[in-house]
């Protein structure tokens, strides 16, 4: 973990309530499936966002507003400072693809996969992406996957744009390993797919690196936090 | 040059600032990001007699100016935290620690008390009547005068460290809690421990807090505590720890001048993972605009 002050460059709408902020800075070092925390003025606790990229000392975060936290981080203007705390969390396990992975997002669990797909395909993996939405307004990083590399499928539950349906009406045959992020239904319907993977969980959090207790969950192994021995979890560690 | 030494019950602190149970672990978390031993001493998570995982979540909310933690208590339990946990904080912490306990009985206190009580590195026992997550227990022993009592007699019979009883806010008379711990026998009082706190989410209507309420806590409190330390302090004869909302120099200042011999630092660990660092470092500077050499000297002053 590193504290840092890191200046806005960028902060604009992506998709529906979604919006993308980057930071630059001396934000030491966040692997992929890592989050920060950010302080934000008039508020007292800080908000953690996944990394969604972190690249020449950019750090690339994609949110959606959905309280008072993130509705002020969206009205933020670029050249406010931030104080950032980074490289929480235990991070996505990168050696566990094999040799093709499928990354599998629902709604805002699809940033931190962009920069686990990169990471995978620098290291030459068939990497195969499910992106799953609400509807085609709140569909973002299409496109961007592609670009990268993978094999990329979309789902919105409306039929408006790529399949209709969930990400479990698309998910891609043979793949060696899954990574999941994404909402808890999301999550639950992909504890059944017959595959060793890993997902990566949220939880409302008081401090973020592990005093608090305040985002444990019980696992086969006893209590983890969230925030520390998380968000990622092995799919064989989950209760459900 | 100030001095910042003060006395607690027979140790000295290099500071009076104490990071508050429940925000700063079993230590060595923060060890990661500086050297703890510039702190007066620490007093570490709650425990208990056997091992509990607390309430389901969500456990935490946003307030203004503060925060609801229902944690519930979450810890390995007494003989876990002897083996595993207090090694570990050996490594990274080399003064007496503050260790916190709480219970669901008058035996389980004891139990727990008895077992702490051997281990050399804990200087003071600080005992938890009043946390508001747990259900039978914790916050029921401290809102009674006679059931604090009870406690602090069971836990004075089982060790010979200082015990130092923590009280809870949520009474009509603190001072009578108080006043009933020290003719049993408390060697001190800490306060004040969370206040009963609730949000509700607009767009479901239902509680924030799986537990519905909790315990809250942060700068908003920080009148509310300073006012029963001071009220507390003038009515007891033993020394006093001053909690509640503490985020700077400044506030540690008020809080000793309100009464405190020692002030703890609880939420702000949370939003600032160097808050207690910070606030030992701001000290001296603090002492000085305010014209003051020693802070043993200000304890009780406005009184």
């Amino acid at each position: 973990m590193k504290q840092s002050t890191l200046t806005i460059i960028e902060n604009a709408p992506l998709a529906k309530n979604v919006f993308r902020m980057r930071l630059a800075g001396e934000a030491g070092e966040n692997r992929p499936g890592q989050f920060v925390n950010i302080a934000l003025p008039r508020l007292f606790l800080r908000r953690p966002i996944s990394v969604c990229d972190y690249e020449n000392g950019v750090l690339t975060l994609i949110y959606k507003t959905v309280g008072r936290g993130t509705g002020a981080m969206s009205l933020m203007p670029a050249g406010e400072k931030l104080d950032v705390l980074c490289g929480l969390g235990n991070g996505y396990d990168l050696g566990a693809a094999g040799q093709s992975p499928a990354l599998i997002g629902g709604g805002v669990g699809v940033p931190p996969l962009y920069y686990l797909a990169k990471e995978l395909i620098k290291k030459g993996k068939d990497v195969s992406v499910v992106l799953g939405f609400n509807s085609a307004e709140e569909v973002f990083y299409e496109e961007e996957f592609r670009a990268l590399g993978c094999g990329v499928a979309v789902t919105t539950a409306d039929g408006s744009h790529g399949v209709r349906g969930f990400v479990t009406n698309a998910l891609p045959k043979n793949a060696s390993y899954y990574y999941a992020c994404g909402p808890m239904p999301m999550l639950k319907a992909l504890a059944s797919w017959e595959l060793p993977g890993e997902m990566s969980f949220e939880e409302r959090m008081g401090c973020g690196f592990g005093a608090c207790m305040g985002c444990s969950m019980m696992t086969k192994n006893g209590a983890k936090r969230v925030c520390r021995e998380g968000p990622v979890f092995k799919r064989e560690e989950l209760l459900w | 040059m100030v001095n910042t030494k003060v006395d607690l019950l027979g140790i000295t602190l290099d500071n009076p600032v104490i990071p508050a149970s429940g925000t700063f672990g079993y230590g060595y978390e923060f060890a990661e990001l500086y050297d703890i031993n510039c702190l007066g001493t620490f007093s570490f998570k709650g425990t208990t007699r056997t091992a509990r995982f607390g309430n389901p979540t969500p456990r935490i909310a946003e307030c203004t100016s503060g925060m609801i933690n229902a944690v519930g208590l979450q810890n390995p339990g007494v003989e876990t935290v002897i083996k595993e946990e207090l090694p570990k904080l050996k490594k990274v912490f080399h003064k007496p620690v503050m260790a916190n306990v709480s219970g669901f009985s008058v035996e389980d206190y004891a139990y727990t008390c008895e077992l702490l009580d051997k281990e050399e590195q804990v200087g003071w026992l600080e005992v938890n009547v009043s946390c508001p997550n747990v259900h039978g227990g914790g916050m029921s022993f401290g809102t009674d005068p006679k059931a604090a009592a009870e406690v602090t007699s069971a836990v004075k019979s089982v060790t010979k460290k200082p015990v130092i009883m923590k009280l809870s806010p949520n009474v009509t008379d603190i001072v009578a809690i108080a006043r009933a711990c020290e003719e049993a026998g408390a060697d001190g009082i800490s306060l004040i421990n969370t206040l009963l706190g609730m949000r509700i989410d607009l767009r479901t209507g239902r509680p924030v807090i799986a537990n519905t309420v909790g315990g809250f806590s942060g700068p908003a409190i920080f009148p509310v505590a300073l006012q029963m330390v001071y009220r507390v302090s003038k009515a007891v004869s033993v020394p006093v720890v001053g909690m509640g909302g503490v985020s700077s120099a400044e506030d540690v200042i008020e809080m000793m001048m309100a009464g405190a011999s020692a002030v703890e630092v609880g939420a702000a660990n949370l939003t600032d993972p160097f808050a207690s660092k910070r606030i030992v470092e701001a000290l001296p500077a603090a002492m000085e605009k305010y014209g003051i050499a020693s802070l043993a000297e200000i304890v009780g002053r406005a009184h």
